[in-house]
Parts: structure tokens; C-alpha cells; sequence
């Protein structure tokens, strides 16, 4: 059976600025990202011939591969579950590149949510679905269904308000390295956290991510190839998709364990591929759409057992130096919230060293999308 | 823009798989899809048995009781209609006899009370809670009374 392991990698990088309010629409921000991604690589938009995006993507493989000028196009594909399937456009990129079907491919994301609508206005188009059953009882927006998630996780562990604080203000603090954030001037203290307005109680302001415009895009092409491009390779090492067992959209409440999401699952398949463990990571870089996917997402990828999450971010885990640095670039929660893709990024540069909150040495990264929704994620290695 | 006196709360759309619910909630009874062939109970339901993947299901009355799982509080910014009563409170029941069925829905003061009617001091997990109906946009929602009050 061929193996997607190392046969690939993401040799070009790409973004916009972030920012509450672009002038320019996602469409043009899409083309910037990739072309820019594509000049990173040192490769022409004539040989792109393989695309994946996710859901929520307005912007889509037919518009960007006439806009940017790519060449005849034998791959794309779409992945569902919004900002779960970022890291599975890598996966879907690596397979398609390792198994011939294409040889240079693109990952993008585009995003005016800064400026755009927001997404519980469109709550009454979710009502033909499981919706049904969440929706008319108030449960209108992301934040109250993970904060659904994060009361129980905090009964059921003993989790507190602070180690939501701690993953806040980890990102935070890597924002503030990071002329690029959205929060790169703005530091955050506990006083600030604790005195904010709620959003989904136990969910405050500081538990959840930025409204940001912007786009990133990403190269990827075999590991043959990569070794003549402009940058560093960083190699596509294990990539996984995780839907576990009835598991229900964003809500899963309805499955025996609610608690162990996702990221379980990917998690298995992700490491059961992977040559190295969870104790050899040295960056992570960790969907944080809110603070409680953090706790979760470490017991789900097995950097400590169940329950434990919490109590990891203690002691400064988090920040840099700490056991696992995370969300180097100041993550969803600071730096920008676009689905996830720039924790792709971040990954990339930190095993390029070119991060501005570099982990010395930096050889491996794990990479997340969303938890809570049908999930994927990627292990990143440095040559 | 829109106010919360021209906007209702949701509804939920009514499909195939999930008529008889609403049904007998109109009837005052709480019942959950089961399945014929091996007995499994199924939330929210769907046309087959994940257990044994036969098609025929009944649908078994339950008592009503449960107890709460989990609860949010939602803050604004929110649709009208819920920004009026905010913050309120949405709440996971699991069911007494089925602990692995959990409903959504909303703790109340009464069947027609508002959905901020309870003190949130008096929102815990495991509070006993049973169930009373309520008219809603002609559809007879589910609404959730402490068992002692």
C-alpha cells in the first residue's frame, strides 16, 4: 500500500493582511493569497492543476484557477464541516499529488467576516436540518454550542474559568509578537478576562475567536519536486479526517460520549501513520474558535489523559518555552479567525524557524481544524 | 431593522422523520422514536436503526422526567426575538428512564413563562426536571419545569 507519508510537501505560503474591514471582496483577496503563495514557492500559476477548499468558501475552484491563469486542472475538491476541514484540503492535496493525480496544488481560504454577516442571521436556513431540534430553543450561535459543551466539561473535571484564561492569554501572547495580528498591540490580563461581558455563559468575550477579513493559500507538491523550490520543504508527514460515531454536526450531545469529539478519532488515525508521538511535538498549532476546544483538543490528540486538559494549560504549558507551545501566531484567538488556515501557515513557518515566536529548533508541528465538527489535522516535519 | 415584535422565535421545520414527535408533543406527551425490531431508542430520529438498520419504528411515551445535563446562558448580540428575553437560558435534558436521550430545550417558570422566567441561581446540572408544553407559533414546543420549584 503506498504511503502519503513525507511524499509531499508545502514549499509556498501565502497571505493577506488581517483586518475588521478590507476594501477589496474575497475574490481578489483568494487571488492575492495564492499568487502570493505561489511567488513564496518560486513556481508559475500555469503549472497549478490541483484545488481544495472547504465550506464557507464562497469563492470557488472555477473563479480562482481563471483568475490566478493555473493550467488545465485534474483535482479539486471541497471538503464539508467549515472551518473542520482545513487541514483536510493538505490531506486531500497530498493524496491527490502523491498518487499522480496532480502535481502542483492549492489550499486556500478566503474571508470577509470582519465586515460581513454574521452567522447566526442566517440560523432560519439550519431549521430543515438537525437544527430543528437546537435552533427554536435559542441555541442560535457557535459559542452556545460549544459553551453547552464547555459547562459539562468543567462539571464532569473540575476545569475552570482560568484554564480558559490560560489558552486566552497564551495566544494572546503570541499575538503580541506578531506584527500580522489582528491583536498584536493589544495584551490581555486575567482582570480583563474575568471582567468581560459574556457571550454564551460560561463563554466570555476573550473565549472566542476574531471577526476578521483576509486569505491565505498554500503550495503543496511532492517531495521530489520540493527539493528545487525557493524554500525550505516542510514535509506532509500523517494526515487524518476524524467524523466519529453518530456524531451530530456541532452539537454532539447526542452521542454515548460527548465529550470525546473529533479529535479522537482523527487523532488514531493521525499518530497510528505517523513515525513519532505525542511527546515529540514541539509546536502545535490548535483550532481555537473558542478557549474550550484547547482542553479538548489536548486529550483528544493525546498530549494528556481524559480530563486532564485543563490542568495542562497550567504552569505556562502553553506559552513558549512551555511543554507544547501552541498557536504560535496568536491563533483564532488573536491573530485571525480564518477558519483555521493560518494555523496551517504558522505551522509552516515555524518548521521554515522564520516564525516571530520561534520555538528553537522547531522539527515537528501538529496542525488542527475545528473540534466539535467533523475534524481533520496534519503532522508537519521539517527536513 | 428588525424588532422583536415582528419577529418570532424560531420553529422548527417539520420533516418526515420527525412529525410524529411533534404530533403527540400536541397531544401533551413526550415520546422518542424506537426501534421495532431490536427495542434501541434513537435522538434525534432518522429514517434507520443504527443498531440493527431496520426501517420500522414506533414511537414509546416517556415519563417526561429528566434531569439537566448541561445549560448556557446566552448574552446579545442574538436574533430579535431572543435578544428580548436575554440572557435566557438553554438547557440539555437527559431523560430519566433513557439517560443517553438529551433534548435541547429551555428552562421555564411555567408552560407560558418567557425563557429568562427562571432564576439563574436555580440553573444546575442534575436539577430533576419535567417536561409541560406550550404553544409556540401553533406548534406545541417542549418546555422544561424544575421538580421542585
Amino acid at each position: 500500500m503506498a504511503s502519503l507519508k513525507d511524499a509531499t510537501a508545502i514549499v509556498g505560503i501565502g497571505q493577506t493582511a488581517f483586518a475588521k474591514q478590507l476594501p477589496e471582496d474575497e475574490k481578489t483577496l483568494a487571488c492575492r493569497a495564492i499568487v502570493a503563495a505561489l511567488d513564496d514557492a518560486g513556481i508559475a500559476p500555469s503549472e497549478v492543476d490541483a484545488f481544495a477548499s472547504y465550506t464557507m468558501e464562497e469563492t470557488d475552484e472555477v473563479e480562482v484557477a481563471k483568475a490566478i491563469g493555473a493550467g488545465d486542472v485534474t483535482f479539486f475538491s471541497k471538503v464539508g464541516y467549515g472551518g473542520g476541514g482545513s487541514c483536510a484540503t493538505i490531506a486531500h492535496l497530498a493524496a491527490a499529488v502523491a498518487t499522480g493525480q496532480a502535481n502542483v496544488g492549492i489550499a486556500w481560504r478566503s474571508r470577509k467576516r470582519g465586515s460581513g454577516p454574521r452567522p447566526w442571521k442566517n440560523t432560519a436556513v439550519q431549521l430543515p436540518t438537525p437544527g430543528q431540534w437546537t435552533r427554536p430553543f435559542g441555541l442560535l450561535r457557535p459559542a452556545d454550542e460549544i459553551g453547552m459543551l464547555a459547562r459539562r466539561y468543567m462539571h464532569e473535571y473540575g476545569a475552570t474559568r482560568d484554564h480558559l484564561f490560560n489558552v486566552a492569554l497564551a495566544c494572546r501572547n503570541r499575538a503580541n509578537q506578531n506584527p500580522a495580528a489582528m491583536m498584536y498591540e493589544r495584551p490581555l490580563t486575567r482582570e480583563m478576562y474575568m471582567s468581560s461581558r459574556w457571550i454564551s455563559e460560561p463563554l466570555c468575550l476573550f473565549d472566542n475567536c476574531l471577526e476578521t477579513d483576509g486569505a491565505l493559500a498554500c503550495v503543496i507538491v511532492s517531495a521530489e519536486r520540493a527539493r528545487d523550490c525557493r524554500q525550505k520543504p516542510v514535509y506532509i508527514h500523517s494526515v487524518a479526517q476524524g467524523l466519529p460515531a453518530q456524531h451530530h454536526g456541532m452539537v454532539n450531545y447526542w452521542n454515548d460520549d460527548p465529550l470525546t469529539g473529533p479529535a479522537w478519532t482523527a487523532a488514531r488515525h493521525l499518530w497510528k501513520q505517523a513515525d513519532f508521538a505525542p511527546q515529540d511535538v514541539d509546536v502545535a498549532q490548535i483550532y481555537d474558535a473558542f478557549t474550550p476546544l484547547i482542553p479538548l483538543s489536548l486529550e483528544g490528540y493525546g498530549f494528556c489523559g481524559r480530563g486532564e486538559g485543563g490542568a495542562f494549560t497550567e504552569g505556562g504549558a502553553l506559552e513558549s518555552g512551555g511543554r507544547l507551545p501552541i498557536n504560535t501566531g496568536g491563533g483564532g484567538l488573536s491573530e485571525a479567525y480564518v477558519h483555521g488556515f493560518n494555523l496551517i501557515n504558522e505551522g509552516v513557518k515555524q518548521l521554515r524557524g522564520t516564525s516571530t515566536a520561534q520555538v528553537p529548533d522547531a522539527a515537528t508541528c501538529l496542525v488542527t481544524a475545528g473540534e466539535g465538527v467533523p475534524t481533520s489535522a496534519v503532522l508537519l516535519r521539517a527536513p | 431593522m428588525a424588532d422583536a415584535t415582528t419577529e418570532p422565535l424560531l420553529s422548527p421545520t417539520i420533516d418526515t422523520d420527525g412529525a410524529p414527535f411533534w404530533e403527540y408533543a400536541a397531544q401533551g406527551e413526550l415520546r422518542i422514536q424506537a426501534c421495532t425490531a431490536c427495542g434501541e431508542l434513537r435522538w434525534p430520529p432518522r429514517p434507520c436503526c443504527p443498531h440493527c438498520q431496520s426501517f420500522d419504528s414506533e414511537w414509546r411515551r416517556m415519563s417526561g422526567r429528566g434531569r439537566i445535563w448541561s445549560y448556557v446562558r446566552p448574552h446579545p448580540p442574538l436574533l430579535p426575538a431572543y435578544a428580548a428575553d436575554a440572557p435566557y437560558n438553554a438547557i440539555i435534558v437527559e431523560l430519566a428512564e433513557a439517560p443517553r436521550i438529551r433534548l435541547v430545550g429551555n428552562l421555564v417558570a411555567a408552560p407560558d413563562a418567557p425563557l429568562n422566567s427562571v432564576d439563574p441561581d436555580r440553573l444546575r446540572i442534575g436539577a430533576k426536571v419535567q417536561v409541560a408544553f406550550t404553544d409556540v407559533n401553533g406548534i406545541a414546543m417542549p418546555r422544561w419545569l424544575l421538580e421542585r420549584p
